[in-house]
């Protein structure tokens, strides 16, 4: 029962693509076509207190795999919140405390017997600022696969980085200077070589929190089409400010205001025929 | 005498600014004027004090040499006649007679008689030259606010003379601290040379004797003089390289445990008593080293050492009975503890400085914290580090006060810990505490080693500073 967390998902379980009703006590409007694929992450009145402050009310999402789903809300809405509840990054603040129950493959994740180090390897994550290690390519992208024990052999780990970085989209731009030093590649590799280095440990679920912020309109636009290829594989969860990128990689979007889940749905329906009127106020630009 | 004038100056100054003020006031009437009313007052308040004072000073550093032109030129044959230093002396006399004091000695016949008189003449000048200061500031003062008031309308750029005056002022401040530098370093260097004529540089940085008594008579023996300085900087070493191997590993992990480790409460708690044990003054833990852990380490090791006696061990047995108190390994481990605070708190400061998303960059890949601090934190920080580890070091080859009490004195050419070595710093003060000459080869062998002593410790702060600087510029 303990290790069942961490064995390799078949992607044969899950509720397949029937629409669930979640059981849900606050009104979140939730459109009727269900998640696209499998759900991989179902959050039940997910609640997080900083100190005495509440960051977050019960919010309560279903999270299809192989998809991407956008998080999107005006800042301080508690979208960040909650995607460092699904890695346990919260863990790391000393003061932060979390209720409620986050279940991936059906397991909860806050259970006493689950490692959050080791469920961190299984849900990768992404910055909003490039953050690679001072180090070099090589070594950032094998940092995970060297700390997890994946490559038993030079030639492996060669392999895992390769692979890695060809996946992120920047073997082409880096195979000829592997050994030089990682923070020396301009802002939209960078971004690229960390999401090469969260793949290289074999994630299933990539959570990247508002990636492209700090990156100029060609690098968002690279990094944009990788999240489409990176679907395929994985279930990614993005946090955004920008409506357009949510419209583009994403095709289940949840808005988050106040701390509150508002409305979630098929990305499409949710920007051409949102239910709330704080949803279409927000995504018209008239707040936020 | 000259500087009772001073209250009535400030007096004057603040009426200047006053006046001033007032007056700019009434002519910059119904105009709109360059600077405001204050800045003419705080210009005219400058122009008060400044030249006064500067008439103060110099009537203060030239009076006593005018006073005694003014005294040997009226003074009687007899007395004119008088050796240099005994005139000196009766005129220093018949000052404190002037004054209504006691005479330092008593004087013979012709002098004793002279003296009332005389002392009567030292205090007319004394009066005099005082006066004379005092009317000069004065004068000085009023030329300078007239000067000023005279000046005052609504054009004139008060603003930016006060400006260029505080300017000059903040400046002069600045140039004591280097000049002062440069005059101790000059002093230094001087000294320095006139050591290295009699004692060449070969044999003072490469020789392995070292013991500067020399004859004070010539007839003394055993007394020629050896300054070769080799034993004083091995010991030097040592010293530094125990207290480094006290300092580095614990500083270093507590500064981990600190930032890294530690609840908020505990970190609250405890970094600022770390910071009251860096303010601890080192002659505290020189006694603590010499009366408390070197007789503890004799007792130990002297045991260790019987019990060995007679054993297949017996030759380190013996020596090991006769380890002393004052050793190497005493002076550099409670060096060592005086550097933990300094290191650590340096430290802390170095790896609190590696941004967070490298923390969460490493946590979201699934690493433990020490896997972080490991693989992350430790290499992004080592530059940083190893710059507090070096002026760590450049504090403790520099260090003195418990090198003297707990090292000993002995010049010994060894790295053996448990013996008594000495260093640098103990030899300069031995060299010059006492009554010295200051041109004996021993008094000046002092400056050889400051001298050695500067040119290491700021050759190692040099390295340090820009070392820490390129890492702080690389996360900024």
């Amino acid at each position: 029962m303990k290790f069942k967390l961490f064995r390799a998902p078949d992607g044969s379980q899950g509720g397949g693509s029937a629409p669930e009703a979640p059981v849900i006590s606050t009104p979140v409007v939730t459109h009727g076509a269900g998640p696209v694929g499998p759900t991989k992450i179902s959050a039940r009145d997910v609640s997080v207190f900083y100190g005495d402050k509440q960051a977050l009310y019960d919010v309560s999402l279903e999270i299809p795999d192989k998809t991407v789903t956008a998080l999107i809300g005006p800042s301080g809405c508690g979208k960040s919140t909650f995607l460092r509840t699904m890695n346990r990054m919260n863990d790391t603040i000393s003061h932060c405390r979390v209720t409620g129950r986050i279940e991936m493959d059906g397991e909860d994740i806050n259970a006493k017997s689950v490692d959050p180090v080791l469920l961190r390897a299984r849900v990768g994550m992404v910055f909003q600022k490039p953050n690679p290690f001072p180090k070099t390519i090589y070594e950032n992208v094998a940092y995970g696969p060297r700390i997890h024990g994946l490559a038993s052999s030079k030639g492996e780990l060669d392999d895992i980085v390769q692979i890695s970085l060809k996946r992120a989209g920047l073997w082409e731009e880096v195979s000829d200077r592997l050994h030089s030093p990682g923070t020396g590649l301009s802002g939209g590799q960078q971004q690229r070589l960390v999401i090469a280095r969260a793949i290289a440990v074999e994630p299933e679920v990539i959570l990247m929190d508002e990636p492209c912020s700090a990156l100029d309109p060609i690098a968002t636009a690279k990094i944009e089409e990788l999240i489409d290829e990176l679907r395929e594989r994985y279930c990614i969860v993005i946090v955004t400010h920008s409506m357009a990128q949510a419209a583009r990689v994403s095709q289940r979007t949840a808005f988050f205001h106040l701390g509150r889940l508002v409305e979630t749905g098929p990305t499409e329906e949710i920007f051409t025929n949102p239910r709330e009127r704080r949803t279409l106020d927000y995504i018209t630009g008239r707040f936020g | 005498m000259t500087w009772l004038f001073l209250p009535i100056l400030i007096a004057a100054a603040v009426a200047a600014f006053l006046g001033g003020r007032a007056l700019a006031r009434r002519r910059s009437e119904g105009q709109r004027a360059h600077s405001r009313p204050g800045q003419h007052g705080a210009y005219a308040l400058i122009w008060t004090a400044v030249p006064a004072l500067i008439v103060l000073i110099a009537a203060s550093v030239f009076s006593p040499q005018v006073e005694r032109q003014l005294m040997a030129s009226g003074a009687p044959e007899a007395v004119q006649q008088l050796e240099h230093f005994r005139r000196e002396a009766f005129y220093a006399d018949a000052r404190a007679v002037g004054a209504g004091h006691q005479t330092a000695q008593i004087w013979p016949a012709p002098y004793a008689e002279l003296l009332p008189a005389e002392g009567q003449r030292a205090h007319r000048i004394s009066l005099m030259l005082s006066l004379g200061g005092i009317v000069a500031a004065a004068l000085a003062a009023l030329l300078g606010a007239l000067f000023v008031f005279s000046q005052i309308r609504p054009g004139m750029r008060a603003r930016n003379r006060v400006e260029g005056w505080i300017v000059g002022a903040l400046f002069a401040c600045s140039a004591v601290a280097v000049l002062t530098t440069i005059g101790i370093v000059a002093s230094l260097v001087y000294d320095s040379i006139r050591f290295f004529h009699s004692v060449p540089i070969t044999e003072f940085l490469f020789g392995t004797q070292w013991s500067p008594q020399t004859a004070i008579r010539a007839d003394q023996i055993g007394s020629s003089g050896a300054f070769g300085a080799l034993p004083l900087f091995t010991g030097t070493f040592l010293i530094m390289l125990i207290a480094m191997c006290v300092a580095a590993p614990v500083g270093l992990f507590s500064a981990i445990y600190l930032s890294e480790y530690a609840g908020p409460v505990f970190r609250a708690t405890v970094k600022p008593v770390l910071e009251i044990l860096a303010g601890v003054p080192t002659v505290v833990y020189g006694f603590f080293a010499a009366l408390t852990v070197g007789p503890a380490l004799r007792t130990f090791f002297n045991t260790i050492g019987s019990w060995m006696v007679g054993g297949p061990l017996d030759g380190l047995g013996q020596y090991l009975m006769l380890v002393q108190n004052q050793m190497a390994l005493v002076a550099g481990g409670v060096m060592g503890i005086m550097l933990i605070p300094f290191v650590s708190s340096l430290s802390d400061d170095i790896i609190n400085a590696v941004p967070q998303s490298l923390r969460d960059g490493s946590y979201a890949m699934g690493a433990t914290k020490s896997e972080t601090v490991k693989r992350v934190l430790l290499p992004a920080a080592l530059p940083g580090v190893s710059g507090a580890m070096l002026l760590a070091m450049s504090r403790a080859i520099g260090e003195t006060m418990i090198v003297t009490m707990a090292a000993g004195l002995a010049a010994k050419l060894t790295l053996n810990p448990l013996e008594t070595v000495t260093t640098v710093t103990v030899q300069i003060v031995t060299l010059l505490t006492g009554d010295q000459e200051f041109d004996s080869p021993k008094t000046l062998a002092a400056f050889g080693l400051g001298l050695t002593l500067f040119l290491v410790t700021l050759l190692l702060n040099i390295v340090a500073q820009r070392i820490v600087q390129t890492y702080r510029q690389q996360y900024d």
